[in-house]
């Protein structure tokens, strides 16, 4: 569909926010806990923090959970009886709030989730979310969406993108279908003036690599292990940055509960030693420095390879979250940068 | 800064180690120091000494590639220097394996090259906790048992499993985790509420008689959960019932692998 | 909860406190039936981290006994253990977990009679505690 454009106040998206929760709407939207601000169930608009830059965890909770139940299972007379899981009963939700990049990251999950097959629990949730994004007033010097395909006013992945026009007021672009209906929930929307436009409130963000080149200079370096030790000597070997990654769906799969119980689904990072050792022990990445590698080749080799999609959105939040200062915008750009 | 920078050209000059482990700009603007390894003299220069210096860069003596590098000096806090007695005393660091090089706050450089200088250095030292930490932690202390539950609770709700603390500590050095020890699975691998308490009252009785309160398990949380106070209740517990404190003597039984005929024992029926 | 019946999990050592168990049931004295005995070969085997798993399966209170310091068949594991308990009970409480819900003890293999008194007071005490459903509902929680 084609995109609308209309204003809306404070006032009428908090009208929103209780209309939603009147519906059984589950809210997320980034809020201050401690002294961090992540993503959250809220209920009103009050509780929603939009000052930072980022939150420190992305929302892809809401369609890839920490942890999550496939099924259930039950031994019974030795027959095992197994539950699925009532689509019906996941929540409808709305995330609120998330920056750009943040939206352009289900793109990347829904590449991976339903690349030969669909995943029929992630497909479920994704039905069941609503995005509306606020678009970026400011960015950091972790932030590098321009040069992964993003922008600080991107539209990639939101059903609504708000642009704070002026103090309370909000530029509302209509994206898709679930957009629309979101928008015919709110009763003051007003028309929006052809002269209005998103741009002047935007972050700068200067492209800061050249994206074409990180992938064929991968393929050359990969085989170069001096440069990924050189690269990876400070990591600590840490899941830190592939759990607050919006883009990152590397899962393990667990049943607990012995004869009766749960087959859980939960995130597993490429970060740690267990993730690739065989039963036979062997382990095809013995070190960090490969584990490394496989990050960046991940996200900038194999996916756009496979899955026609970057495995990245430029936000930055693995940088911000690593406890050494592995920032990975460094490390694209030594390896868009590296001699032939 | 520059008696630093100086001293860790002559000790790559002179071939006395292979690399320098210290402290250089982080990427940020508010971001602190990170650690950087100096392998040519003419590196030297992006040494730095400051208030951001706080990881303790004793974490990187067990990593595996950093150690193949050879020799290191390693620029050390206090908790860095402790971490390398504590690491003596577990026999994973030998005499004359590296060079310990201890800065003050005015950017003073005493080089240790062996561990009986670190024990002496360390001794002068005041290894307490600080009055702002007792002040923190006795507050906790003070909460009824139900509050105190509900707090960890809500704290460990939040955990992500991503073992960043892990990461951090210096003394997690285990090739082999217990949380990797899957045949019977030990600790739940799903980051979910009894996942998570397990896996943290697992970090903190294995570091219990051994942690030197660095704090970079808790400045490693990306979710900011104050781990550093788990591990301090359980050094004070340990110096009040068996005398004993982490990371003062290369030479020393670890707290929890030794025992005395008269330990406390009033709660035992 | 007048009728609750607590179920109290017991880590004890092969050499003193198993046996005097036995000695109990040889001398047919009567006690708590809500107890399940775990045999371990000494205390020192007895990890922090199976008191947990008894928990997290439903145990409401815990008993780990094992041979009296100084009349010890392996000469110091129960000092280790000890050790251990200290600190273990110390993390507990810093939790906000309930300490009397775990009970140290010394039970030698001629103590028969102090065995059935410890369960049974063991089970008197969890009995006024109430079930721990605070920690078995750990179990599930979180996963969505």
């Amino acid at each position: 569909m084609e995109t609308e454009k209309k204003l809306i106040g404070r006032g009428e998206l908090e009208k929103l926010f209780s209309h939603w929760r009147s519906k059984g709407k589950r809210i997320l939207a980034p809020k201050k806990i401690g002294a961090k601000i992540d993503f959250a169930a809220v209920t009103t608009l009050e509780e929603v923090c939009l000052d930072q830059v980022q939150t420190v965890q992305s929302a892809k909770t809401a369609v890839f959970p920490r942890v999550e139940e496939l099924f259930s299972f039950k031994n019974k007379d030795g027959r095992v009886e197994i539950r699925e899981r009532d689509q019906g009963a996941l929540p409808e939700t709305v995330i609120f709030g998330l920056r750009p990049c943040d939206d352009a990251a289900f793109a990347v999950l829904k590449a991976i989730f339903n690349w030969d097959s669909q995943d029929p629990l992630f497909s479920a949730r994704m039905e069941k979310v609503a995005v509306i994004g606020v678009s970026c007033p400011r960015a950091d010097e972790y932030c590098f969406c321009t040069s992964a395909g993003g922008g600080p006013g991107g539209t990639t992945g939101s059903d609504i993108l708000l642009t704070e026009i002026a103090p309370g007021e909000y530029l509302a672009e209509i994206i898709s279908e679930k957009g629309r209906v979101l928008a015919g929930e709110a009763a003051g929307l007003k028309p929006c003036p052809a002269s209005v436009s998103k741009e002047a409130h935007l972050a700068k963000v200067e492209p800061v690599f050249a994206l074409e080149r990180v992938a064929p200079a991968l393929a050359r370096l990969f085989d170069d292990n001096a440069f990924w030790v050189e690269q990876s000597l400070r990591c600590l070997g840490c899941g830190a940055c592939a759990y607050v990654c919006p883009a990152c769906a590397c899962f393990d799969i667990q049943d607990e509960g012995g004869g009766s119980g749960q087959r859980l689904r939960c995130w597993d990072s490429c970060g740690f030693g267990l993730f690739t050792l065989h039963t036979s022990g062997h382990n095809p990445r013995p070190v960090q420095s490969q584990r490394w590698r496989q990050r960046l080749m991940h996200k900038f080799s194999y996916m756009p390879e496979r899955q026609q999609v970057l495995g990245c959105v430029g936000c930055g939040r693995c940088s911000r979250a690593c406890p050494v200062d592995m920032n990975i915008l460094e490390h694209l750009r030594s390896v868009a940068e590296a001699k032939p | 800064m520059e008696t630093l920078r100086n001293k860790a050209r002559e000790l790559l000059a002179s071939k006395t180690v292979q690399m320098v482990i210290g402290y250089g700009r982080g990427s940020g603007e508010a971001a602190p120091a990170r650690a950087v390894f100096i392998r040519a003299a003419a590196e030297a220069e992006s040494l730095i000494f400051d208030a951001s210096c706080q990881q303790n860069l004793a974490v990187y003596l067990m990593k595996p590639e950093v150690r193949q590098l050879g020799k290191a000096a390693l620029v050390a806090t206090p908790s860095a220097l402790r971490t390398i007695l504590q690491l003596a005393a577990e026999n994973q660091v030998k005499d004359h394996d590296l060079l310990a090089l201890a800065v003050d706050a005015q950017g003073e450089v005493t080089p240790l090259a062996t561990l009986q200088t670190i024990e002496a250095h360390v001794a002068a030292l005041d290894c307490n906790l600080s009055a702002g930490e007792k002040t923190e932690l006795q507050k906790y202390v003070a909460l009824d048992p139900e509050q105190r539950r509900q707090f960890w609770q809500e704290e460990f709700a939040r955990c992500l499993k991503c073992y960043a603390c892990r990461g951090a500590c210096p003394l997690c050095y285990c090739s082999r985790c217990t949380v990797e020890c899957n045949q019977p699975q030990w600790i739940p691998v799903p980051a979910h509420d009894l996942g998570n308490l397990e896996w943290n009252v697992m970090r903190a009785m294995h570091l219990a008689g051994r942690c030197v309160n660095c704090g970079d398990c808790s400045r490693a949380c990306p979710v900011g959960i104050p781990l550093y106070l788990l591990n301090q209740r359980l050094l004070s517990e340990v110096l009040a019932n068996f005398n004993f404190r982490s990371g003062m003597a290369a030479k020393a039984d670890n707290a929890m692998s030794t025992f005395k005929p008269d330990d406390p024992e009033d709660f035992i029926r | 909860m007048s009728d609750f019946e607590p179920k109290i999990v017991a880590f004890v050592c092969n050499w003193c406190t198993y046996a005097g168990a036995d000695l109990t049931g040889t001398n047919r004295m009567k006690y708590s039936p809500r107890v399940t005995i775990i045999r371990f070969p000494c205390t020192g085997r007895i990890d922090f981290m199976l008191l947990l798993k008894a928990f997290a399966n439903g145990a409401d209170g815990i008993i780990v006994s094992g041979c009296h310091p100084n009349d010890y068949h392996y000469s110091s594991g129960n000092f280790h253990a000890r050790r251990r308990w200290i600190v273990f009970r110390g993390l507990l409480d810093f939790l906000g977990i309930d300490v009397r819900r775990v009970q140290f003890s010394w039970v030698s293999a001629a103590e028969g009679a102090k065995w059935a008194q410890l369960v049974d007071a063991t089970a008197e005490q969890i009995r006024q505690l109430g079930p721990f459903s605070g920690y078995h509902k750990l179990r599930g929680a979180g996963v969505e």
